[in-house]
C-alpha cells in the first residue's frame, strides 16, 4: 500500500514532467534536453516566490503554484524566440542548443541561487497512518508504522496531477488552441498556409512545456527541496517515460508514466531503489529494440 | 565585419616575439622576487566544497578558515609572515579533488593544501598529494588517514576520525537505548566507515545491528528506504550527508510518527539545519553524537565562547547575521584547529619555503599532546604521528526543549584503537 501510494506521487509528478517533454517533441520536433532544468527552475522560483511572501505557507505555496510556472513558460518562450527559431527547428542543431540552455539555467541558478537545498513549507501536512495487520500468536496484531503512512500533501499531489492532465486534455482536444496546436503537430508548413501562425504556435508549445515541468517542480518541492543540482533525474526519467510510451503520443506517455513511477516505487519499496532504475533503464533498451517507435507511437512512414 | 581587413595594423611577428619574451621574462622574474622576500605570504591552499553535495559545509568551513586566519595573522602570522588563503572548488568530485591539488601545486605555488571535507575526494587526491609531494592537511572525519590506505603526506590533524568516534558511542548506545539496531548511511566511503566499525564496535558490546540500509548520498526522497527497517529494531541510528538532509529526518518523522523506536543520530544528519524546523518535532528526547556541541553549554567553555564569537556563530549556532543560517557547528572546528597545527608545525620546522615540506611533516609527526586552548576550542586533543591522526573527546547530546543539552562526554581514550600503520616509515 505504502509501495503504491509513493508510486503514485513519482508518477503523478513524471507524468506532468514528460508530458510537458512530449508535448514539445510532438508539435515542434525539438527534443528539449534543458526540460530538466525547467523543472529546477520551477522549484528554485516556488522557493523564491513562497519566501518573498513570507509569513503563511499556503498564500506563498499557492501563489507559487501560479507563478513559477508562468515565469519559467516566459522564460522558455523567449528562449525559443532568441535561440531556437534562429535555428530553424534543426532537430540536431536544436539537440545541441538546449544543452548550451541545461548549462547556462544550471549555472545562472548557481550563481544567484547558490548550492544550498532550500525547502518549501507544505500547506498543509497531516500524517495519515494505517497499522499493518498480522496473524500472530495473540491473533490479529497491529503494527505501527510498518502499515501505511503518508502524508494529505501527498495525496493532494496526486489529485493535483490528475486535475492538471484533465486540463491539458481538454485544452488539446476541445480548444480553439488545441485545434492548432494539433494541426501543427500534423503538418506545420500545411498549417502555415492556413494562415496559422505557427512561429508563435512554437513558442506557445515551448512555454507550455516548460511551465508543466515547473508546475511538476512546483508540487513536488514541499517533499524534496529545491537545489540547483535536482534536474538531472527528472530529465533522465522523462526521458525513459517518452522513449516508452513513444515520442509524441500523449496517451502513450500518461501509460508509460503511471508503469514507470508505480514500478518505481513498489520496486523500491521492496527491493532496491537502484534495482528500479536498472529495470526502467532496461526497459527503455527493450522497446528500442523491440518496438522503436514506443508502445503507443505510430511507426515512421 | 566585411570590411575588417582593411584597417592596418603594425603588428608584426618579431615585435610580438619580443613583447611574448619580455612577459614570459617578467613572469618568471617575478615569483622569485617577491619569494626573496622575508615577509611574503605563506600560501594555503583551501580545496573548498563550494559546489555539489558538499556545499553547505563548504560555505561554514570556509567562514571558519578566514576566522582563523585572521586570528593567525592578527597575532603576527606564521615565522613573522602573513597566510594566505588560495581558494579552489572542487565540486565535492574525487576526480576536480585531485585537479585543484595540482592546481595548487603548479599554479598556485601553494607551501601546504588543506580543508577537504568528504571521505572520497580525500581518496581520491591524497595520492596526487603525494605525487605532488604537496602536505595536505584534510578535515574529513574518514578512517582512510590512520587506515593506511593513504601517504605519509596526508595528515588528519584537526578532527577525530568515524572509527573512533562510534568505537566511544557503541558503549552509550548499548547500555541506554538497545541492543538490536538498525543502520541507515550514505553509499559511500565515510558511511561505509560507519557501517564496518559501528557493526564491530555494537558487537563487542553484546548488541547486534539487524539491518543496514544504505543511501546513495544524492539520493533526495527516502520514504521508500524506510520500510526496510525490520520491525524488532530497538534503536535507529543514521547518518546522512548531502543537500537533501533536512528532507531525510523529515520523512524519517514522518514514517515513525509517534511510535518511533530509541533513535541515535549523527549530527551528520542534521548540520546546517534548524533543529526547530517544522516537521523536525519528533527528534525530541533523540540522541545525536557532535564532535562539538551546537548549542552553548550551561558551562560553556572560555574556549567555545570566544569561539563562537570569532566565527560569527550564535549560542544556537547559527550565523549571527541570519539566525535560520544554521552551521555545520559539529565539524567546522576541524578547520581552526588544523590552521593551527600548522602554525604550530611551521614554527618549530623553522619553515621557509616548500623545500621545507618534509620537514613540515616531521614537525607534526612529532606532536603529541594538544591542550584544550584557544588553538584547540573543541576540547584537548592527542596526536598520533604514526597514524596521522588525532583523537579526541566526544559528545553525545540529548533534545530537549528544541535544544541539544550534552548527556554524556566520551574521554580520549574512549576512542583510541592499535595504530594500523606507520607513516613515518615511509621515505618522502
Amino acid at each position: 500500500m505504502l509501495a503504491t501510494l509513493e508510486g503514485a506521487v513519482i508518477a503523478s509528478v513524471l507524468v506532468l514532467t514528460a508530458m510537458g517533454l512530449s508535448i514539445v517533441f510532438g508539435v515542434m520536433r525539438v527534443v528539449n534536453v534543458a526540460h530538466g532544468e525547467f523543472y529546477m527552475l520551477g522549484a528554485v522560483l516556488a522557493w523564491y516566490v513562497s519566501s518573498v511572501l513570507g509569513v503563511n505557507a499556503v498564500v506563498g505555496f499557492v501563489a507559487a503554484l501560479v507563478l513559477a510556472p508562468l515565469l519559467v513558460g516566459l522564460i522558455a518562450a523567449a528562449a525559443d524566440r532568441l535561440i531556437l527559431k534562429h535555428l530553424k527547428y534543426d532537430p540536431d542543431r536544436t539537440i545541441v542548443a538546449t544543452i548550451g540552455l541545461l548549462y547556462i539555467i544550471q549555472q545562472t541558478t548557481l550563481m544567484t541561487f547558490g548550492p544550498d537545498a532550500r525547502p518549501v513549507a507544505p500547506p498543509f501536512n497531516q500524517r495519515l497512518a494505517l497499522p499493518w495487520f498480522e496473524w500472530g500468536e495473540n491473533g490479529l496484531e497491529m503494527f505501527w508504522p510498518w502499515g501505511l503512512s503518508i502524508t494529505s500533501y501527498k495525496l493532494f499531489v496526486i489529485a493535483a496531477a490528475a486535475v492538471v492532465l484533465l486540463s491539458l486534455w481538454v485544452l488539446i482536444t476541445r480548444t480553439k488552441l488545441g485545434l492548432i496546436m494539433r494541426a501543427t503537430q500534423q503538418d506545420s508548413e500545411t498549417a502555415l498556409a492556413f494562415g496559422i501562425p505557427v512561429g508563435r504556435v512554437y513558442s506557445v508549445v515551448f512555454g507550455l512545456g516548460a511551465g508543466l515541468a515547473a508546475l511538476g517542480a512546483v508540487l513536488v518541492v514541499p517533499i524534496q527541496q529545491a537545489h540547483y543540482l535536482m534536474g538531472a533525474d527528472p530529465l533522465l526519467l522523462s526521458f525513459i517515460v517518452v522513449i516508452i510510451g513513444g515520442l509524441g503520443s500523449l496517451p502513450g506517455t500518461v501509460v508509460a508514466a503511471l508503469l514507470i513511477g508505480m514500478s518505481d516505487g513498489i520496486i523500491s519499496v521492496f527491493f532496491s531503489p537502484t534495482l528500479a532504475k536498472i529495470i526502467a533503464t532496461f526497459l527503455v533498451a527493450m522497446v528500442l529494440v523491440w518496438r522503436p517507435q514506443g508502445l503507443f507511437g505510430r511507426a515512421v512512414t | 565585419m566585411s570590411n575588417g581587413t582593411s584597417k592596418k595594423t603594425d603588428f608584426s611577428r618579431r615585435s610580438a616575439l619580443k613583447g611574448i619574451a619580455a612577459t614570459t621574462l617578467a613572469a618568471t622574474a617575478l615569483p622569485r622576487f617577491v619569494q626573496a622576500q622575508s615577509a611574503s605570504p605563506i600560501k594555503i591552499g583551501f580545496q573548498k566544497h563550494a559546489t555539489g553535495i558538499g556545499a553547505a559545509y563548504g560555505r561554514w568551513y570556509d567562514a571558519t578558515t578566514q576566522a582563523a586566519v585572521k586570528r593567525i595573522n592578527d597575532d603576527g602570522g606564521i615565522n613573522g609572515r602573513p597566510v594566505e588563503i588560495v581558494i579552489e572548488d572542487d565540486g565535492t568530485d574525487p576526480k576536480r579533488g585531485a585537479e585543484v591539488l595540482e592546481k595548487f601545486a603548479n599554479q598556485h605555488k601553494v607551501d601546504v593544501a588543506f580543508g577537504t571535507l568528504f571521505s572520497h575526494v580525500v581518496i581520491g587526491s591524497a595520492p596526487r598529494a603525494g605525487e605532488l609531494k604537496l602536505p595536505y592537511f584534510v578535515v574529513s572525519e574518514g578512517h582512510h588517514v590512520a587506515s593506511g590506505m593513504l601517504n605519509r603526506y596526508t595528515l588528519q590533524p584537526g578532527i577525530t576520525d568515524v572509527k573512533s568516534q562510534v568505537q566511544s558511542m557503541a558503549p552509550f548506545v548499548a547500555a541506554n537505548l538497545g541492543k538490536k539496531v538498525t543502520m541507515i548511511y550514505p553509499d559511500f566511503a565515510f558511511g561505509h566507515d560507519h557501517r564496518d566499525f559501528f557493526s564491530k564496535a555494537i558487537e563487542a558490546q553484546g548488541g547486534q545491528v539487524v539491518a543496514q540500509i544504505a543511501i546513495p548520498p544524492s539520493e533526495t526522497s527516502f520514504t521508500r528506504y524506510f520500510p526496510s527497517i525490520p520491525r524488532e529494531t530497538d534503536v535507529v541510528y543514521h547518518v546522512m550527508v548531502g543537500p537533501a538532509v533536512l528532507t531525510f529526518v523529515k520523512e524519517l518523522g514522518e514514517f515513525f510518527g509517534p511510535s518511533r523506536p530509541e533513535i541515535f543520530g549523527f549530527i551528520d544528519s542534521l548540520e546546517a539545519v534548524d533543529i526547530t524546523s517544522p516537521g523536525l518535532e519528533f527528534l525530541e528526547g533523540t540522541y545525536f553524537w557532535e564532535g562539538m556541541p551546537r548549542h552553548a553549554q550551561a558551562e560553556n567553555s572560555v574556549f567555545d565562547t570566544a569561539y563562537r564569537a570569532a566565527v560569527g556563530v550564535d549560542e544556537r549556532g547559527a550565523s549571527l547575521s541570519d539566525s535560520k543560517d544554521v552551521s555545520t557547528y559539529a565539524h567546522m572546528f576541524g578547520c581552526w584547529e588544523t590552521l593551527n597545527v600548522i602554525k604550530a608545525g611551521m614554527e618549530s620546522a623553522d619553515y621557509k619555503g616548500p623545500d621545507d615540506r618534509a620537514k613540515l611533516i616531521e614537525a607534526v609527526e612529532a606532536m603529541s599532546e594538544m591542550p584544550h586552548s584557544m588553538d584547540h576550542p573543541q576540547g584537548p586533543k592527542l596526536f598520533n604521528g604514526k597514524t596521522h591522526q588525532v583523537f579526541g573527546q566526544q559528545y553525545i547530546s540529548k533534545v530537549d526543549g528544541g535544544t541539544l543539552k550534552v548527556e554524556h562526554t566520551a574521554s580520549i581514550e574512549d576512542g583510541m584503537y592499535e595504530d594500523e600503520v606507520d607513516y613515518t616509515a615511509q621515505s618522502f
